[in-house]
């Protein structure tokens, strides 16, 4: 995630400005001219009017990858193979802001950041990151501990399933936190998920290396 | 071909187009490459007058550089093998320095490394100093020359796949052969990419699927969700540097050591190499439907006869088969899938026959895999798909993903990552970094690629210097470094200091690359057509860019065409006219002319669509206040 998807300005304007290829007025963020069905700049917009999506927590997996389906179909590079320099540049610009909107929009934990930011916790540029919460810090440590101390795939993975049990909980937290318009609440939610996942993360690393290291003394045994 | 055509607005026809638009679809293998072509979405394996699709990815070299691919060199292997080159594919974007890593066995004669050089790996065959682009470049050659035989005309653009695993350097180096081979990229697709096409769209199928493709030097897994005709990959994974080849080095290893304790050590020669290596790679085939089989060496006058059973083969390769399947484990991590959300698993790549190979992915899937195509000939098919949907046009989308996280290097060799794997491409994304000492005025910015987290376990790709930064105190210059992946795979770097607007940007290129010199010097002494070629080239591009401009005029004209009175418009029909007599020609500058005069006599009509769109705009917010029951002031 970028420092810049948080930066951009809402959009402002609905005046048109002049099509690049016909020179006559299109819309703001509208990918193709009226007219002559150039392809346009992205232009700014935040990642869920880009998709065409209501900006909410609770999107369907289902909705988004319609919509993104739908875009880079006409969008993507792909499509622009034998067009002009300009147009193939314009494609790319289309086709990497809409897999950015997706990207960020896909995770629940970066979808729950960029809405906090979106709703007006800017203070936060780059996420939600609440260091002072002592109950979280602590739930952290120990859980950190006892996977540092895991010395068998199993210990592993029942530190694995409680994580995925809290990330689970987390979200179905955060959309409700979201749809009563506790932004605040979100944001400390959202940190709570953030080390949650990298907590899984971790668990992924830790059972790959106690897999190795059952494997080089599997060989040292034969 | 239509005799009529009729395009829609702002498609862009040119004139001469007519077959000249085919593309083909090229398998660039190790072992093998397989070109093929698309017509009404039939796809088409090109074969030679016996059947052969395969064309061995061999080339024997004159002492003049004359060439020689496929199984005509592969028999020349055998009584002159200091003037054949294989697998070169290897090779691809590789530096001296990582060759030294692959060595012990490889059949290449490697050019030592000039003092300091770093550039990429040169090999001598035939008494020719040759790169692993120029070989490519000599495969895809033939492969031209098959498909134009085919079909009776020239072609000059192609689809060319590779391993999902490529860096961005052996991906630059395939692009360079192509080049030099005369053939226009349209787009690099990743192998296992190419395979879902081909495969999904003949059989069908909808949901999640796996590619698994061990090629002769590669190994590639990717996870894809496939439907409605989108292919979206997942995750993808792999190893450059693992394939059939390393099965064949086993084997040999193997021959060569029982060959060494009957006759005595001594150091091998690169024919024995060569020789054991060939005859293990008939082993290794023999041992896919046979139990076991006896093989003889005959090098250098002595012979030595080899007996080698299947479990013992597999014993070879265990732990190669194995590393696979440790890479498709984390790469379903990484897609967020386990075996039973799979539907099904597809095997590419000829190494995909090796029994133990089928066995063990059957295991990591937890299903039997599918083999109801051809996995030497399923690439190219996929390629000459997208050969087609790229020129003519297609229902379906490759939605493809970036392999390897691409980084920067900070202080202390440290890696701080930009764009992490399986990332859907085209991307951009940026990022601020700061000086570190007072008055500091130029930074060096060092682009890797790879997952570890120090400098030195990654692969370097770039190194360029950022100058001219204002002096300031440690810290206070914001430095936003922007990574671009286009839709080949391919990286671009910029680097600008925020508060003077100083600003870098390079194509990745240097570090194993060839330069545009040498480049250059090749493009001359390969083809002497090369500057007719840019003539061509740069023609096409001012008709496809006349064209689209005509059709953008048109368009215009339809919708706003009232807004000009008929001196105006004849004015404009006149200039277009003459521009759509023109753009039939050869002439370059009349066509620029003549798109300049249209430019510049459109210009006020240009300038009435835009009053009047912002007037409508404004009216509508009026309206809109108006029936809000808002007072404008």
């Amino acid at each position: 995630m970028t420092v810049e998807q948080f930066t951009a300005p809402p959009k402002t304007t609905d005046k048109p400005f002049p099509c690049w290829s016909c020179k006559g007025p299109v819309a703001h963020s509208t990918p193709f001219c009226g007219t002559c069905a150039a392809v346009q700049p992205p232009g700014q917009a935040d990642h869920f009017s880009r998709l065409g999506l209501d900006v909410t927590f609770d999107l369907a997996e289902r909705d988004l990858d319609q919509a993104y389906f739908a875009l880079q179909r006409h969008l993507h590079p792909d499509r622009f193979a034998g067009k002009s320099a300009k147009e193939k540049s314009l494609s790319q610009q289309q086709a990497t802001a809409i897999n950015d909107a997706y990207e960020t929009l896909k995770e629940p934990l970066h979808r729950a950041d960029y809405l906090v930011h979106l709703k007006g916790m800017g203070v936060f540029p780059e996420g939600c990151n609440l260091v002072n919460d002592q109950m979280l810090l602590m739930e952290s440590m120990e859980l950190r501990e006892a996977l540092a101390e895991a010395e068998v795939p199993a210990d592993v993975d029942a530190i694995t399933a409680r994580a995925s049990e809290d990330i689970k909980s987390c979200i179905e937290q955060l959309s409700a936190l979201f749809g009563a318009d506790d932004i605040e609440g979100a944001c400390r939610l959202t940190t709570r998920l953030k080390y949650l996942k990298k907590l899984a993360e971790e668990c992924r690393a830790r059972k790959v290396k106690l897999a190795a290291a059952a494997k080089t003394s599997n060989g040292n045994i034969n | 071909m239509a005799l009529l055509q009729i395009h829609e607005p702002g498609a862009t026809p040119t004139p001469h187009e007519g077959d000249h638009n085919l593309a083909v679809g090229i398998d660039l293998g190790t072992t093998n490459s397989v070109v093929a072509i698309s017509t009404d979405g039939n796809p088409e394996v090109l074969r030679d007058d016996d059947g052969r699709a395969l064309v061995p990815s061999i080339v024997a070299y004159a002492p003049d550089g004359s060439a020689i691919v496929g199984g005509l060199a592969r028999t020349l292997l055998l009584d002159r093998p200091d003037s054949v080159v294989s697998s070169i594919k290897r090779l691809m974007g590789r530096g001296i320095e990582d060759v030294k890593g692959l060595s012990g066995t490889l059949p290449f004669d490697i050019e030592p490394a000039v003092d300091g050089e770093t550039g990429m790996v040169r090999l001598n065959v035939s008494g020719l100093k040759l790169s692993p682009v120029e070989i490519s470049a000599d495969i895809l050659r033939a492969l031209k020359e098959r498909a134009e035989d085919h079909l009776g005309h020239t072609i000059d653009k192609a689809v060319i796949t590779v391993p999902a695993y490529f860096d961005d350097a052996a991906r630059l180096a395939t692009k360079d052969a192509a080049r030099l081979a005369n053939l226009e990229v349209l787009r690099l697709v990743n192998e296992p990419t190419a395979a879902a096409l081909a495969y999904g769209l003949d059989k069908a199928v909808e949901g999640i699927y796996a590619v698994y493709d061990l090629g002769g030097g590669t190994f590639d897994i990717s996870i894809l969700r496939m439907e409605k005709g989108v292919f979206q990959v997942l995750a993808t994974g792999g190893d450059a540097a693992l394939g059939g080849d390393d099965f064949d080095h086993a084997i040999a290893e193997h021959f060569l050591a029982e060959r060494a304790s009957r006759l005595g050590e001594k150091a091998l020669t690169s024919a024995e190499v060569k020789i054991a290596l060939m005859t293990a790679s008939l082993a290794k085939e023999c041992l896919s439907s046979a139990d076991d089989g006896q093989w003889m060496l005959d090098v250098d006058g002595q012979q030595t006869n080899h007996k080698l059973d299947r479990a013992t083969f597999e014993g070879l390769i265990a732990n190669l088969v194995e590393r696979t399947q440790d890479i498709c484990r984390s790469v379903m991590a990484d897609a967020g899938v386990s075996a039973p959300d799979i539907k099904g698993v597809v095997l590419v790549g000829g190494s995909t026959r090796v029994p133990l190979v089928r066995a063990r992915v059957a295991d990591v899937f937890e299903q039997q895999p599918l083999a109801d195509i051809n996995p030497d000939e399923v690439v190219a098919v996929g390629a000459a798909l997208q050969a087609e949907a790229l020129t003519v046009g297609s229902d379906t989308l490759l939605l493809d993903v970036t392999p390897l996280s691409l980084g920067i290097e900070t202080m202390g060799g440290l890696i701080e990552k930009i764009i992490t794997r399986n990332t859907p491409i085209p991307v951009a994304k940026a990022q601020e970094f700061t000086t570190y000492q007072d008055g500091q005025t130029a930074m060096i910015i060092h682009a890797v690629q790879g997952e570890r987290e120090m400098v030195d376990q990654n692969r370097s790709l770039a190194r360029f210097t950022l100058r001219g930064i204002p002096p300031m105190t440690a810290g206070a210059a914001r430095i936003r470094v922007t990574y671009t992946v286009d839709a080949d795979g391919l990286l671009t770097v910029a680097a600008t200091e925020e508060t003077s607007g100083v600003e870098a940007e390079v194509a990745v290129k240097p570090s194993y690359g060839l330069t545009e010199e040498e480049m250059a010097a090749m493009l001359y002494d390969s083809m002497k057509h090369a500057k007719d070629d840019m003539t061509v080239r740069l023609l096409a591009e001012a008709r496809v860019e006349a064209g689209r401009n005509i059709g953008a005029v048109k368009a215009a004209l339809a919708a706003d065409g009232e807004l000009l009175d008929p001196t105006e418009r004849a004015a404009i029909d006149a200039v277009m006219e003459h521009l759509e007599a023109v753009l039939g020609g050869d002439d370059r500058e009349a066509i620029n002319t003549a798109a300049e005069d249209m430019e510049e006599a459109t210009k006020a009509f240009a300038e009435k669509r835009m009053d009047r769109g912002i007037r409508t705009a404004l009216r509508g917010v009026e309206l809109e206040a108006l029936e809000e029951g808002v007072s404008k002031g």
